[in-house]
């Protein structure tokens, strides 16, 4: 996989923080399972939280070692089967809340070729996270975002002002950026996104439809 | 809250008095054999400051005892994923102290798996020239962030040490949410280039 966008550096630093909202880290964690030089920065960016963490001044703790707490049986690999990376076009880590199937996803058709699934997470994860599939060649309608954005390609591309994002690319969006997205002519596009804020439409008459839609 | 120290910068003092080879050491004896000994002295190096972590993460100082004693019992049960070549012991603890974390205090899923090693090529133990680049690299991770100037260090430490977002370091600060994250994107540039010829 020839992955040509990725996540701004700010988005993989709050990452390696663990302070990034749930369904922005989400978008984050598949990226990351599908791109090596993703996987690197975080290992760099981990090593500045254990510098951090490393500086901290410790605080007496008042009670032993849970020794009693541990078993044998217990020490070792248990999670291997965990870290196989992506299973068809899913990654890893979205199996769990996707199933391991993109054709097995329930669409909700929310407007003219867009169709959208609501992915639902514990009511404390913060942001939406959604996939979106548009079909070939549909445009969505320009818009600009109240917050941040973050969406990933898991099938079939893209194309806006900024270029073309085919699978495993990340596009991460702040406030200032609006786009007008167009589906590839052939495979159309499935996408994983986060957002914090709702989508800023151009159009009134785009605007009119977003409650109706529900994007 | 406690605004400004996030800007104390407390560095350069050798805290591991057992040194990094020997931690790397303690997780392949619990790993291997299930060593009591070594957690213990894994437990007593590691513990009391995963228990200040939780609480500069907002936790109360039960919550975050309970939360040290979790942390070194995750490390017990998962010695055996540890590899020397994704890191040291110290980074390995304490990406599991961030994702329980995340999990317990935030109650949120904790999406991004611990360092692993699974994409490297098969190899034997870590080298001893493996091992030096690993300490080399994290000296210089430690100069770069020291050299940071305040406003980016600031950013960088509410991130990892608060457990805050973008949004909400904008928020304690006062600053456009497009300032924090240039400022994070500066601190990135600084400390990368600071290794680049390690990588």
């Amino acid at each position: 996989m020839k992955i040509n966008h990725h996540p701004g550096p700010e988005s993989l630093l709050s990452c390696s923080a663990g302070s990034m909202p749930g369904a922005f880290a989400a978008v984050m964690a598949a990226h990351i399972s599908l791109c090596p030089c993703c996987r690197k920065d975080l290992g760099m960016l981990d090593q500045v939280g254990t510098a951090l963490f490393d500086a901290l001044e410790p605080t007496t703790v008042t009670r032993p070692a849970p020794i009693i707490g541990l078993r044998a049986d217990e020490a070792g690999p248990d999670e291997l089967a965990l870290l196989e990376s992506a299973r068809g076009d899913v990654p890893a880590p979205l199996a769990a809340v996707i199933g391991n199937s993109l054709d097995s996803i329930a669409w909700r058709r929310v407007g003219p070729g867009v169709w959208q699934h609501q992915i639902e997470l514990a009511e404390s994860n913060r942001g939406e996270l959604r996939l979106i599939k548009v079909a070939a060649g549909q445009a969505l309608p320009e818009h600009g975002h109240n917050g941040s954005e973050i969406t990933l390609v898991l099938r079939g591309s893209y194309r806006d002002a900024t270029g073309e994002y085919r699978a495993g690319d990340v596009a991460d969006l702040c406030d200032e950026n609006e786009h007008s997205p167009i589906a590839d002519p052939v495979e159309g596009c499935i996408c994983l996104i986060a957002t914090d804020g709702r989508l800023k439409f151009k159009s009134r008459i785009a605007r009119m439809v977003q409650p109706l839609i529900g994007l | 809250m406690i605004p400004h120290s996030a800007t104390a910068r407390p560095y350069g003092r050798a805290r591991s008095s057992s040194g990094p080879i020997a931690m790397a050491d303690f997780l392949q004896r619990i790993a291997e054999r299930g060593d009591v000994e070594a957690f213990r002295k894994l437990f007593q190096a590691y513990a009391p400051r995963v228990k200040s972590y939780m609480m500069r993460q907002g936790a109360d100082p039960n919550t975050a005892e309970e939360l040290a004693q979790e942390t070194l019992l995750t490390v017990w049960r998962k010695a055996g994923l540890y590899s020397g070549e994704k890191g040291s012991a110290t980074t390995w603890i304490f990406t599991i102290a961030r994702n329980l974390r995340i999990d317990r205090l935030r109650r949120e899923l904790s999406w991004v798996p611990l360092p692993d090693g699974h994409d490297e090529e098969p190899s034997a133990d870590a080298l001893p020239d493996e091992l030096l680049s690993e300490q080399e690299r994290k000296v210089r991770v430690q100069a770069a962030l020291a050299s940071l100037p305040a406003d980016q260090y600031e950013v960088v430490s509410l991130s990892y040490v608060e457990g805050l977002s973008h949004s909400e370091i904008a928020e304690r600060l006062g600053l456009p949410l497009g300032t924090v994250k240039s400022r994070m994107r500066l601190a990135y540039h600084k400390i990368r280039e600071s290794v680049e010829d390690l990588r």
